[in-house]
This record gives structure tokens, sequence and C-alpha cells, in this order.
């Protein structure tokens, strides 16, 4: 028997699974499949003598379930801290909810049901009411909903929670609650890998807070995947590999070893400068969007902080921070980072976090967002505005602007800087009256414009991400056109060295903090279109810091030029690649191509 | 019988934060409360079903307060409204 059952792992094939990587790191192990335990709900009638016997029941699973809770959230609390374990908090508060309860047990006891049927019956309701919405923020607390229900009927069954596995794995599921990715982590997790989910997924988010590389979105993971399955997880490519072969798994002990390796030189490298060979300095810096962050950003030798996003202030809460608790966080960023400087970027929201007038919006990425909404309602933006300024006190902190499209926009925002600046004067609050103020250069029309801008604020910053979407007119998160979201394109590139142009001329820096700062193809052509600042995520700092350190500026200069004269992707794509091999030959590059 | 007509003042709407704070204060009473929204009306004293709701800024509501203490229970309710959920 035992011998028919083994498959040997050359009969299996190799298969590549390509999602969104969620959190960074290599891994190879063998994968555990977790099912989410859906309680089969049966109705049943009771007799009415066993009627106090089943609430009896129903108060054991109610409290179990609160005690379950309670210590996922302290356990939580401990891991990630209190401000990321609030999500777990709405889920308490449901089972303390009488009047739901009390309608529960009248129904046990009038209509002579059994317990899980009630509880079931009941809650659905209100999920069904709260599916209606078309609300994201509602919807997501639909899944809290259900973690709730699940959790007390499987309670009632008197089922345990099996959250406890042995040996280390790779968790394969469709799709994983916060509860279950903070549980879980009590094991020896070597990954997580699911169906559904993208880079904004709570459990995204905690696996980054609890730093097990995840890869999430790979759509059928659950469906090739088999119980026991050996596999590659690559975090930083968002890849799976399932049943290797001989040459992929050597192929990724060299990545993984390069990335360990890189790790290994961080010291050596980590005090030296972002410099050319010819002495021209870079400022190499990081994307953060946690205060808790900077200690891992120090460790990579960053230059400060290119980009701090401060919608983390408002990840599991659902009002406006107060300008005491942004003003706490801003001050602590830059305390931390002194004299090192933090760029950062008022919130860069959609109009689900803002309750629009509109409704919901049919193309919300040509809709009501960042600046719009800032300018829209200024009560939250001159908030935000005060906060940081008084955490500019060390003169080390700058602000910009997403999503701006015109001049007129800056010349609004700038208005309220002003407003923003007069009340703390008048009431003797300090701050830095010279603190740089920019623009995040992000829609094409401010691209074109970027000259008339450069003339209003202090620096400029390249957004590439959505730069490159809306300047190609593709939705990467579209499967059918995301082929054609390429950071190469030369209307890209061009765009991009016009930018930089007009910043120039009108005497004043230009970063760029999109994801394409942080590729390794990239870095040659950006320092030779003179880019004057780099802000990448912290994993690939020192990378590029690598291969500025192994270039001229002239040569980067030459190859820049080169490299705007091409017309497709490809060229471009094939002609930085070779250079950047020649350059800097042991650069872990992705294999994505 | 007490019948308020009410709108939500504070940006986020009534989601979980302002809807504890709802549900804590109308537990306080003994009045029966109720809060009527387009045609759904829901337990206001169940945070279950205030978060059904998802009642978003400028929404208009209806508030119905019934029983012994009504007159104080309304005041208080509305003055939560009023004040915006006491959010910054």
């Amino acid at each position: 028997m035992d011998e028919k059952l083994e498959i040997t792992p050359q009969e299996k094939q190799e298969i590549i699974l390509r999602g969104i990587p969620a959190s960074a790191g290599i891994v190879m192990g063998h994968a555990h499949i977790f099912t989410k335990h859906i309680p089969r709900v049966e109705e049943k009638v009771i007799l009415l003598d066993d009627a106090p016997k089943e609430i009896e029941r129903l108060r054991h699973a109610v409290e179990r379930s609160e005690k379950e809770l309670s210590k996922i959230l302290s356990y939580a609390e401990q891991k990630i801290g209190n401000s990321k374990a609030k999500i777990f908090e709405a889920e308490i508060m449901i089972l303390n909810d009488v009047v739901l309860f009390e309608a529960i047990y009248n129904r046990i006891a009038n209509e002579l049901k059994n317990a899980e049927f009630v509880v079931h019956d009941e809650i659905t309701k209100y999920q069904r009411l709260m599916l209606e919405s078309s609300d994201e923020y509602m919807r997501e607390r639909t899944h809290d909903v259900e973690d709730v229900k699940n959790r007390i009927i499987r309670n009632i069954q008197q089922e345990k929670l099996i959250s406890r596995f042995a040996g280390r794995s790779i968790i394969v599921s469709q799709s994983l609650t916060p509860a279950d990715t903070i549980l879980f982590s009590r094991n020896e997790i070597l990954a997580y890998v699911t169906d559904m989910g993208g880079v904004t997924s709570h459990a995204a988010l905690l696996s980054r807070s609890l730093k097990i590389p995840a890869v999430v979105g790979l759509k059928e993971a659950t469906k090739h995947v088999q119980e026991g399955d050996f596999m590659i997880v690559d975090g930083y490519g968002g890849t799976v590999v399932l049943n290797p072969s001989e040459t992929t798994i050597k192929e990724y002990e060299v990545r993984n070893k390069r990335y360990i390796e890189f790790e290994k030189r961080l010291n050596d490298l980590r005090d030296l400068p972002a410099k050319t060979l010819d002495g021209q300095r870079v400022e190499l810096s990081c994307n953060i969007e946690f205060a808790e962050e900077i200690n891992f950003v120090d460790a990579q030798g960053s230059d400060g902080i290119g980009l701090y996003r401060a919608e983390g202030l408002l990840m599991g809460r659902d009002t406006f921070p107060t300008e005491d608790e942004q003003y706490r966080e801003y001050n602590l960023i830059a305390e931390k980072c002194y004299p090192r400087k933090v760029i950062m970027r008022t919130f860069d929201i959609g109009g689900d976090k803002v309750v629009s007038q509109a409704g919901e919006e049919e193309n919300p990425f040509l809709g009501w967002r960042g600046i719009r909404i800032g300018l829209d309602r200024p009560e939250i933006f001159v908030t935000q505005l005060r906060a940081m300024l008084r955490a500019s006190v060390k003169k080390n902190v700058w602000v910009m602007f997403p999503m701006v499209a015109n001049v007129k926009e800056v010349r609004k925002a700038k208005i309220l800087v002003e407003h923003a600046k007069s009340s703390l004067r008048s009431q003797h609050i300090p701050f830095d009256e010279e603190m740089k103020i920019g623009v995040m250069i992000e829609v094409p029309s401010a691209a074109v414009m970027a000259g008339d801008i450069a003339n209003e604020v202090g620096f400029l910053s390249i957004g590439t991400n959505d730069l490159i979407q809306y300047l190609l007119a593709v939705d990467r998160g579209n499967e059918n056109v995301s082929e054609l979201y390429q950071e190469f394109d030369p209307a890209v590139i061009r765009t991009i060295h016009h930018i930089i142009k007009e910043a120039h001329e009108h005497h004043i820096p230009v970063g760029m903090c999109g994801e394409m700062a942080g590729d390794p193809v990239a870095t040659l052509l950006l320092l030779g279109l003179g880019i004057d600042e780099l802000s990448v995520i912290p994993t690939v700092l020192p990378e590029i810091k690598k291969i500025i350190r192994s270039v001229r500026l002239k040569e980067a200069k030459r190859i820049a030029a080169q490299a705007l004269k091409l017309s497709t992707e490809d060229e471009v794509k094939e002609f930085l690649k070779a250079h950047v091999k020649r350059v800097s030959p042991d650069i872990p590059m992705s294999e994505t191509e | 019988m007490i019948i308020k007509e009410i709108v939500i003042k504070n940006r986020a709407g009534l989601h979980t934060r302002p809807a504890a704070a709802l549900v804590k204060m109308a537990a306080q009473f003994k009045a029966d409360f109720y809060i009527l929204k387009d045609d759904l009306e829901i337990n206001g004293k169940s945070i279950i079903g205030v978060m059904t709701l998802a009642a978003e800024q400028g929404a208009p509501l209806k508030l119905r307060f019934d029983g012994e203490d009504e007159q104080a229970m309304s005041d208080a309710i509305v003055g939560l409204f009023e004040r915006g959920f006491d959010e910054a």
C-alpha cells in the first residue's frame, strides 16, 4: 500500500505560480494546506425540556469564543503593537452584543431550534445587509462577522481549532483572516501562500509585521498544491514554484544565497555613501509606512526616508486621527531619523476612506483621490499639515502632495499650508518656517507641466507606479492588460527625462519613490538622467547602492543618452540589463522574464 | 415616545468606534431605542445592528425612544450625535 502511494518528486511536474509579493524572503519547504473550517449547520428541533441545556451550550460557546479572541488580541498586541491589533476588537464587541444574543436565546426557547442553527440564521441576516453596502469598509466588516459566527458555531459543536502544526511548514490557503495569520505564527511557519488578497490586505500587512515571507493573490494555488508538496516561495518576486526541478532548486538556492550574502555584506556597505566611482553622490533613502520600520531602514544604511506613507495611521480604524495623534507619530519618525531627512506625503487615499458626496465611483483611479480630497476637505488636510509642521521643528521634514494634476492645485495647497502656519504662529507653536513643500509627479499632466510646478515648490518626487499606469493607460491589476504595464516603455523613460530636466532648470532637486527606483535594471539609467534621490523599499537598498558605487557618472550618462534613443521597451530593457550585468555581475536580478 | 431627526456629523459616519460609543451610552438607559435609516430599522442597543447601518456623514437618521427615561435618553443620545461622537 505505502509503496503504491509513494510518488517520487521527479514524477510531479514543476509548476510556476505567479502572485503578488506581500512579504519579503525566499524559503523552501513542504506545504500544509489550511482549509478554513466552515461548520455544517443543520436545522434540528429540540425538546422543550432541552431548551435550557441548549441555551447553556451556547453560553459556553460564546464564553470560549471570547477567550479565544482575547488571547489572539493580546498575542497580536505583543507581536505587532497595540494599534495594529485593534482590528480584533470589533469581533469581541459583537460577542458582547446583548440585543443580538437575547434574540438568539429567545428564538431557541420559543422556536425550539438548535443553537447553531439560530446563531447562523440570526447573524447571517446582518451579514446580508452589510453585503448590500457598496462601502469597502463595510464589506471588510462582513469578514469579521463571518469569523465571529463560525467561531461561535465551532465552539457550540465543541470542535477544537487546530492552530498548532508540527514541524516547519508553508501555509497554503484560499484566504487567511487576520486571526489565522496571527494565530498560526506561533508555529514555525516558513511562509504564507494564499489564493486571494492583495498587498494591502490585512493578512499581507500582518505577515510583513511578523516578518514571515508571503505571496498572495495566486488565484489557484490551493487547486495545484497538495498536502506535503515541496515548494519554493519567493516573497521578493511574488512567485511560488511547485515541485521544483533540481535546476530550479539550485537556481533559487543561488538567489537566496546572494540575498543572504548581500545582507551579510551590509556591514561593509552600510556606512559607505551611495556615490559613483567618480564621486557623484546620490541620495539613497527608503519608503516606509510605520515608525517601527525605521530600525530596519537604519540597518540598511539609508540616507533617510524618501516617502513616508501616512496612510498607515488609518489602518484598522474608521475615523481620522486627531492632530495630536498624528503629531506624535510624525514627530517620532522625524526624531528617529534626525539628522537625516524625512519626506512625508499627505494622505493618499481614495473616496473609500472619506465618505464621498458622490457615492461609489465608477472609476476611482480617475476619481476623488489624494490632493483632490485634501482640497475639498480642508479640515482634514489642514489638521494633517499642522501635525507635520509641528514635527518639523528640527528642520528635517519635507512635505509633499500626491495626485497633483495642475498648477492651480499646487497654489491652493500652498495657501492651506500658509493657513496652517499662521494658525500655529498665533498659538506660538514652533515649527520650521522654511519647511520644504514638494509635489509627487504621478499624473501625466503634471509631468508635462513639471517646469511650471517646479516653479512653485521646493522639490519634486516621481511616483512611477501611478505615472506608468496613467501614461500607458494600463491598469496593472487588470490581468488582460497588465503585460502592457512596462516600466521601460520609451514613453516612460522620456517622460522621466523631461521631469528631471525641468526640475533642474528650475534649480530644485528631484527624486523618485515608485517601484522603478528600486529596480536594479533602472539604476544606471536614472543615475545618467540626473536623478538626485532614489527612495526604495529597504530590502533592495544594498543592491541599488552597490550598482551606484560600481559606475562612473560619465558612463551612466552615456548609457542613459543611448537608452533614450531606443523605440521599444524590449530594446531598452535588454540594453540596460546588459549594462547592469557588466557593471555589477553579482546583482541578483529578478527572473520574472 | 420621542422621535428625533438627526444628521451624522462626524467624518467617518457610524463606523466601529462611534457605533461602540453609541451602544455603550444607550445601554445606560431603560427605554427602547431604535434607529431608522431609509426603510431599515435597527435596535440602537445592538452593536452588530448599528454596524449594519454604515451611515455615512450627512446621512439623515430617525431616532425613536420609547420608555420611562426616554427624555433623558433622547437628550444624551442626540447630544452624542451633535458632538460628532466626541471625535476631532
